[in-house]
């Protein structure tokens, strides 16, 4: 649309691409119909970041790379696996035996499947650190939490997919928590089975789920986690708002374009990243029994229980807090408010400073017992629940909520230290 | 399981170990021989009743095998052929992989270990059918090739190591690290015969009164097989490593590929690292 001034000059549209200098050929051509120049402009090399991220700020951008490998190797594999009660288990070992290099795909996918939730993990303690979720970031927050639990689903349902014995006992264990739902929760549990048992039919429709609905659901949050994330702008290790101190040119002071400088800083983190996850998967692909169950490599067995049931790591601190409840209802319920609590997250922090680097002792101690109680959960929840290891579950399962019920107050009790005006960054 | 005179002379050698990493070349020899005399003593020590009998300290015993060790996955092979395949499958393995896998000629394959009527392309499956297997064993055996990634090296060591005679059972053998075993114990032509001796040991029990168990000592030869008994430890450490490789053919592989990958990811690194020193010399 050209639309001619009193000069005859073509006047500057509404969108920043005509702001460009003038670009002939295909890229003017895509540019008309596409706005690439546009979205390159505003989203990366326009955005502005605070300049003084530190180590915690990898994980978002491993997560993506990460969520990238599960797709790929996922497409991978679904080339070779074939899904059934009676199929499953033995086109795993085909594809690790049989299939070029399938092994290779496999053990991607798996310690993927690990390794995504260590960044997560770490992303959201991020989170913790800094204030991340306070606001204007609560939505971008809530969001995030529920890639967490869209992972939740598709760890979960992908862990079943081998129909290795852990797999089938896994599955068992946590789909039998639905039936402690009053009133519905039998008949839920037949309808997510699709059967009486742990089947093919639930083989087959969690399948399904894992390759088809919730990859979907979790590229549509995270597209939905960056466009908030862009939109408010990030947070930074010091929780100060970079939009509040300005230069003459009305930009932020303290930030700089996300590309090149964090394109290249995240190329070096993913360079890191991936020696390590290289190492686990050409060198210790199971960990020990923690990313692969030894009673995986066996077949699903009705018959035969495992010595004991533990998930994958991941789950179990949050299975310990279940087992460490004498009740099964009870158990389920404080599970489930164990993973939502963060969700309050951002209304419970009253403090008048975001960043941990500026809030007084009571917060301090407060995260720090946190933090050791979800590692000792997630060890305990490996554990048998016997003796003293209940005794230890339920004393941190107290401590872990105690972090969150009691936040409202040692937040807004404590004194804080005075926050800077501009973000503490040394050159290197 | 008491381990006797063993723990103090491991102690004495990890505490050898720690010295010698600590002293001087020079002072390292004189300490070698200290620590030689300090096991030896501690080993002359012990009572000889006190000393480890056989099989008493067996739940602490490891494989120790190496799947790049060719010759003895070779020998495990033809182990698992002639005393193994009569009963258990390895339904994922194909005889031509393992003939490629392991070095072995097409024509030694098919002469010394593949079944009469097989093809090299086939899957290596016993002939024994799995509903005779039921009626005679009680079950099936079970299918072995995922066996050592299931239960591990040393679990599958053990086991083979730890048979015993046992008239109450209807195989006549018994096993320590899966009691009430279905197998009967096919080995023991090669290792001979062995049965456990226990001995009487009193626990507290609650409420003050103190209960008599049954607890496992050693074992003591009745027969011996045609294998010393070294010999059948290399026989049973042989299979150990045959099975290992079964498991995970492409291990040897992978740890091989990953020592390429992660050399050539730490060079990525390091260029990475210096693209992001020279673009962030500019911000201040």
């Amino acid at each position: 649309m050209a639309v001619k001034t009193a000069t005859g000059a073509p006047a500057a549209l509404p969108t920043g691409v005509i702001a460009q200098p003038a670009k002939k050929g295909f890229w003017a051509w895509l540019n008309k119909r596409l706005p690439v120049d546009e979205f390159i402009t505003t989203q990366m090399t326009g955005y502005l970041a605070p300049k003084n991220f530190n180590i915690w700020y990898f994980f978002g951008s491993l997560a993506l790379a990460v969520l990238a490998l599960q797709l790929l190797s996922g497409i991978y594999l679904t080339m070779f696996y074939k899904v059934g009660e009676a199929t499953s288990f033995d086109s795993v070992e085909y594809i690790m035996r049989e299939v070029n290099y399938g092994w290779l795909i496999r053990y991607l996918h798996s310690t993927g499947a690990s390794a995504f939730f260590i960044v997560v993990y770490l992303h959201m303690y991020r989170a913790l650190l800094y204030g991340s979720y306070r606001a204007p970031r609560e939505l971008l927050w809530l969001i995030g939490m529920l890639v967490y639990l869209a992972l939740m689903a598709e760890a979960f349902m992908g862990y079943v997919l081998p129909w290795g014995n852990m797999s089938f006992w896994g599955a068992q264990v946590i789909v039998n928590l639905f039936g402690t739902i009053p009133g519905i929760g039998p008949g839920l549990v037949e309808w997510i089975r699709g059967d009486y048992g742990i089947a093919d039919a639930t083989l087959n429709r969690f399948f399904a789920l894992h390759v088809a609905l919730i990859p979907l659901a979790l590229l549509l949050l995270v597209v939905l986690h960056l466009t908030a994330l862009h939109e408010v702008g990030s947070n930074n290790p010091d929780g100060i708002e970079i939009h509040k101190k300005v230069g003459p040119d009305g930009k932020p002071l303290d930030g700089i374009p996300f590309h090149p400088y964090y394109t290249v800083k995240d190329i070096f983190g993913v360079g890191v990243f991936s020696v390590l996850f290289a190492i686990v998967v050409f060198f210790v692909p199971t960990l020990g029994g923690l990313f692969l169950e030894s009673p995986n490599f066996e077949p699903a067995n009705p018959l035969s229980t495992p010595e004991h049931i533990a998930p994958v790591w991941y789950f179990t601190p949050y299975y310990a807090i279940l087992r460490a409840v004498p009740d099964q209802r009870l158990g389920a319920l404080l599970m489930l408010l164990a993973v939502s609590a963060f969700l309050f997250l951002p209304w419970l922090d009253r403090s008048p400073v975001k960043s941990i680097r500026y809030k007084g002792w009571m917060s301090r101690t407060a995260l720090t017992l946190f933090t050791v109680a979800f590692i000792a959960l997630g060890y305990l929840g490996l554990q048998p629940a016997e003796g003293l290891y209940v005794v230890l579950a339920r004393i941190f399962a107290v401590i872990y909520f105690l972090f969150f019920l009691l936040m409202p107050f040692y937040t807004k009790l404590e004194s804080v230290k005075p926050v800077p005006e501009r973000v503490i960054y040394h050159a290197h | 399981m008491r381990t006797d005179a063993d723990p103090s002379a491991r102690r004495c050698a990890a505490r050898g170990a720690a010295r010698l990493r600590r002293l001087p070349l020079a002072a390292a020899l004189l300490a070698g021989v200290l620590v030689h005399g300090m096991a030896g003593a501690a080993e002359d020590a012990a009572a000889p009743g006190e000393v480890a009998k056989y099989g008493a300290d067996w739940q602490s015993w490891h494989a120790n095998t190496n799947v790049t060790d060719m010759p003895s996955v070779q020998r495990g092979a033809r182990n698992f052929v002639s005393f193994c395949l009569g009963c258990h499958s390895l339904k994922y393995a194909r005889w031509s992989r393992v003939g490629t896998d392991l070095s072995i000629p097409t024509d030694l394959l098919q002469k010394d270990l593949l079944p009469p009527g097989d093809k090299t392309t086939d899957y290596i499956l016993t002939t024994m059918p799995a509903k005779d297997a039921e009626t005679w064993f009680g079950k099936t055996p079970p299918d072995l090739t995922l066996m050592l990634r299931a239960r591990g090296r040393d679990y599958v060591y053990q086991y083979l190591k730890t048979f015993y005679v046992d008239p109450t059972r209807q195989t006549g053998a018994n096993n320590l690290r899966l009691p009430a075993t279905a197998m009967p114990h096919v080995l023991s032509e090669l290792e001979g015969l062995k049965k456990a001796v226990y001995r009487d040991e009193m626990n507290k029990g609650e409420g003050g009164k103190s209960t008599h168990e049954q607890v496992f000592d050693h074992f003591e030869t009745l027969a011996p097989g045609r294998l010393s008994e070294t010999e059948y430890d290399g026989f049973v450490r042989d299979t150990v490593n045959f099975l290992d490789y079964v498991s995970e053919p492409t291990q040897a592989a992978r740890r091989a590929l990953g020592v390429w990958v992660v050399l050539f990811l730490l060079v990525f690194t390091w260029l990475a690292w210096l693209v992001k020193r020279e673009y962030w010399k500019d911000v201040h």
